[in-house]
């Protein structure tokens, strides 16, 4: 288990050396720091000086893989991809791009902790009330109940987000005033700013998750281990509840787990449109100013995020089935 | 004079791609296995109708895909021979629909309203009052609109109806005359069957939704010349002309992204599958890579390079219309190239059930090359994979184009799409009162097309991927009773 462990998160760290040749490439060489520089600046009466002036304050005036001026171990390290790969690699994110934007690593910590705040109980109950659904529609299969049920998820799944949160934000915050259209409070207050966003993105999701859930239960029925247990005089709840759904739990982990690294980005909208100061609201922000330094950051933290979870869900694997050993 | 045909970019790849698809309808034709499994969607009503349906808006997108500058008229003293053209692109759509282009208002104003929905202040009778102005286009033909406006809507309304019904009938008789033919039965016979819904497509449905379809375009196109059904937007242009306009951007994304993760899915797949070793290694890693990167921050960081760059290079394009255009396709280009790792992975593992088999052994023997074994005997067995995560990825992509949109990485603000559309309704959804014509008009339209294609993908799934048809609803009782006979 151990040894798997550390053999998981090696190959994690190679993942993650890829993921930062990747976006070096994207970011620096098809478009070169100048270019940047330029955009930043902006205006028309753009100075080489300026220019220089800029890559200085950023220490991006260094050659982009090897230095060619220096000797020994320095052509390499003594360059952008090296000094940049190495301070993301020690959570150092450096400052942003944009002249008023400060440091980035404060920023992230803080801001992590507001889509923490959304995502977290968001994805337990995301998972709750798509499994509990599509127990109901197994429950009652080959009925009115199950076909219009499947319906009803074959139509909420063709409906983009973006309508479930403008219509629940018209609809529950300006007609009905139940909840407040956006903003964000420190401290227990925020639960109300919550509500909205955690419902809606529940609804937006729940079709494609309860048919996916529905689809594996149902292959789970089909076996003969279920058959035994209904040939052993077990109701049918008992034989749902005590068999079936341990054994579909498995599939269930690995579709919600590879879903865990995606709330950070499907809040992305979701904070973005009521307002919470997440990591989300944070790349639409640098997205919008055009901040590369800020996007290259966040596309090394969510690939981060995103192999952490896949190490857990391997973890998670031992403790669902136990047939599962890491080897 | 001649007007100058441009080819877009995404012109040329929608075209190539209505040719592929009537190559693969002949192929289809001549196989019979392809035949059968074909059938098999037709035979599911949902599938059936929404066919109907994506034809329809496959129609719209063709017309949108030929793209002219307009000659312009030789201005005095030019000289003679060289002729000018307008500065801007126009589709077929633009030319058929010229009418909605041209008749722009100042504003906003409501579905088939007269009047705008600004108030201005006028002085009437030495008192400032605050009253709606006439449309300039909308209803201007009425001078009476309090009286005449409800009587002229429903008589407009009442002619399209009949004109859409019309056009239904005369398709359901062509469609009864020519089942009449293949089946070598009478023809009041056959009509009688297809009412019954007997026979193993489902013509009924088909028909109902012809009717329903028929009527809604004729009603839409009688009301489209005198009044704006969907209303129009803040700078007063038509809704409904901008719907349209979005089908071909929403087809477009769907269609070209997915078929650009095709070659690196494919090819690099059935190599992992096939070699496996340290080409396998290679290949997961390469695509365990771009997994891990989430999708959208990848597209945003992509989509903002390949902005940067047409921003550097702002003279590469005559017109904002192809400068767009590119802009589309290079979108779609990155949507294809981040979004191959999930198919990958599914022909990977299916070639690496396949290279077992016997048939694949024994041309191994026969001392078959792996390139040709992999391209003869293990590429047509996997092709029904391609196929099926094809067409479920089209709706996904429908979907995600509008997300992106918002996030600003989207297609052009200059395009029309879906995203764009919604974003703008945002803003319009808090005015007082509601601006909410554009954003349900986006709605319909939207939901209309990605439930199309969602439905459409099922029933292709459900006839190529015999696993997948255990888990359709069924209602025991309702089902089949006329297979007891």
């Amino acid at each position: 288990m151990f040894s798997y462990l550390v053999r998981r998160c090696l190959y994690g760290a190679l993942i993650l050396l890829g993921v930062n040749l990747l976006t070096f490439f994207l970011f620096f060489t098809v478009n070169t720091p100048d270019d940047m520089a330029r955009l930043n600046i902006g205006g028309k009466h753009i100075t080489q000086d300026l220019i220089d002036k800029w890559k200085v304050e950023r220490g991006y005036d260094k050659p982009l893989y090897v230095n060619e001026a220096k000797q020994g171990a320095e052509r390499l390290t003594d360059t952008i991809f090296w000094e940049r790969s190495v301070s993301l690699f020690e959570l150092r994110f450096g400052r942003a791009d944009a002249e008023s934007a400060g440091d980035i690593g404060p920023e992230v910590s803080r801001r992590m902790w507001v889509s923490v705040q959304l995502a977290l109980p968001l994805f337990v109950l995301q998972v709750i009330a798509s499994t509990a659904f599509a127990l109901l529609l197994v429950m009652f299969r080959h009925t009115r109940l199950d076909f219009w049920g499947v319906v009803a998820c074959v139509l909420m799944l063709s409906i983009s987000s973006l309508f479930y949160i403008i219509v629940g934000q018209f609809l529950f915050s300006r007609l009905l005033r139940i909840a407040p259209i956006s903003g964000y409070v420190p401290g227990w207050d925020v639960a109300k700013f919550l509500v909205l966003p955690i419902v809606l993105s529940l609804l937006a999701r729940l079709g494609t998750e309860a048919r996916l859930y529905r689809a594996m239960f149902l292959e789970e029925i089909g076996k003969d281990y279920v058959r035994t247990a209904r040939a052993k005089g077990l109701s049918e709840t008992v034989v749902l509840f005590r068999h079936v759904l341990r054994n579909a739990l498995l599939p269930i982990v690995t579709s919600a787990g590879s879903y865990l690294p995606y709330v950070f980005l499907g809040s992305l909208v979701f904070e973005s449109f009521f307002g919470l100061p997440g990591l989300g609201a944070y790349v639409i922000d640098a997205i919008t100013k055009q901040d590369f330094a800020v996007v290259r950051t966040m596309v090394f933290v969510g690939s981060l995020l995103y192999i952490a979870t896949f190490v857990l869900i391997d973890v998670a694997y031992t403790w669902v089935d136990p047939r599962v050993r890491l080897a | 004079m001649m007007p100058k045909f441009v080819l877009l970019w995404t012109d040329s790849t929608v075209w190539a791609l209505v040719a592929f698809v009537i190559g693969y309808a002949v192929m289809v034709a001549r196989s019979p296995n392809l035949k059968a499994s074909w059938r098999k969607v037709f035979r599911d009503a949902p599938a059936l109708c929404s066919s109907l349906i994506l034809a329809m808006c496959m129609l719209v997108t063709m017309a949108d895909s030929v793209h002219y500058r307009p000659a312009l008229k030789a201005a005095a003293g030019s000289p003679a021979g060289s002729v000018a053209y307008d500065t801007v692109t126009k589709s077929g759509l633009d030319y058929l629909l010229s009418d909605l282009v041209a008749s722009r208002e100042v504003t906003y104003s409501r579905p088939l309203d007269y009047l705008s929905y600004r108030r201005d202040t006028v002085t009437i009778n030495g008192q400032p009052q605050r009253v709606s102005p006439r449309l300039l286009h909308g209803g201007a033909h009425l001078s009476d609109p309090e009286h005449q406006w409800s009587s002229d809507l429903l008589s407009r309304g009442g002619t399209g109806l009949a004109l859409g019904l019309l056009l239904a009938v005369a398709g359901a008789l062509a469609l009864f005359g020519l089942l009449a033919r293949a089946r070598h039965a009478g023809f009041v016979d056959t009509a009688a069957s297809v009412w019954r819904n007997e026979g193993e497509i489902p013509w009924r449905a088909a028909l109902w939704t012809l009717v329903i379809v028929a009527t809604l375009t004729g009603i839409v196109i009688s009301l489209m010349g005198a009044y704006h059904v969907f209303g129009t937007d803040t700078t007063g242009n038509d809704v409904l002309y901008q719907a349209l306009k979005s089908i071909r951007t929403a087809f477009v994304i769907g269609s070209l992204s997915t078929i650009a993760t095709l070659p690196l899915a494919v090819v690099l797949g059935i190599m992992a599958g096939y070699f496996r070793g340290w080409v396998d290694e290679v290949i997961q890693y390469f695509y365990t890579v771009l997994s891990s990167v989430p999708n959208i921050l990848l597209i945003a960081a992509c989509v903002l390079m390949v902005q940067v760059f047409l921003d550097k290079h702002p003279d590469m394009f005559e017109t904002g219309v192809e400068r767009a255009d590119v802009k589309l396709f290079l979108l779609c280009t990155v949507l294809g190239l981040t979004g191959w790792a999930g198919l990958c992975r599914l022909l990977r593992a299916e070639t690496m059930k396949l290279r077992e088999l016997d048939y694949v052994q024994a041309a191994n023997a026969f001392g078959v090359g792996p390139w040709r074994i992999m391209a003869r005997h293990v590429f047509p067995n996997v092709a029904h994979l391609m196929l099926i995560v094809t067409v479920l990825d089209f709706s996904s992509l429908i979907l995600y184009e509008a997300v992106l949109s918002y996030v600003g990485v989207g297609v052009d603000p200059s395009m029309n799409s879906f995203g764009g559309m919604i974003n703008l309704a945002r803003k319009e959804m808090s005015l007082d009162p509601v601006v909410w014509w554009s954003f349900a008009a986006a709605f319909g339209f939207m939901v209309t097309v990605v439930l199309a294609v969602n439905l459409f993908a099922d029933g292709v799934r459900d006839a190529f991927d015999p696993r997948a048809r255990a888990f359709r609803p069924r209602l025991a009782i309702t089902r089949r009773p006329a297979a007891q006979k």
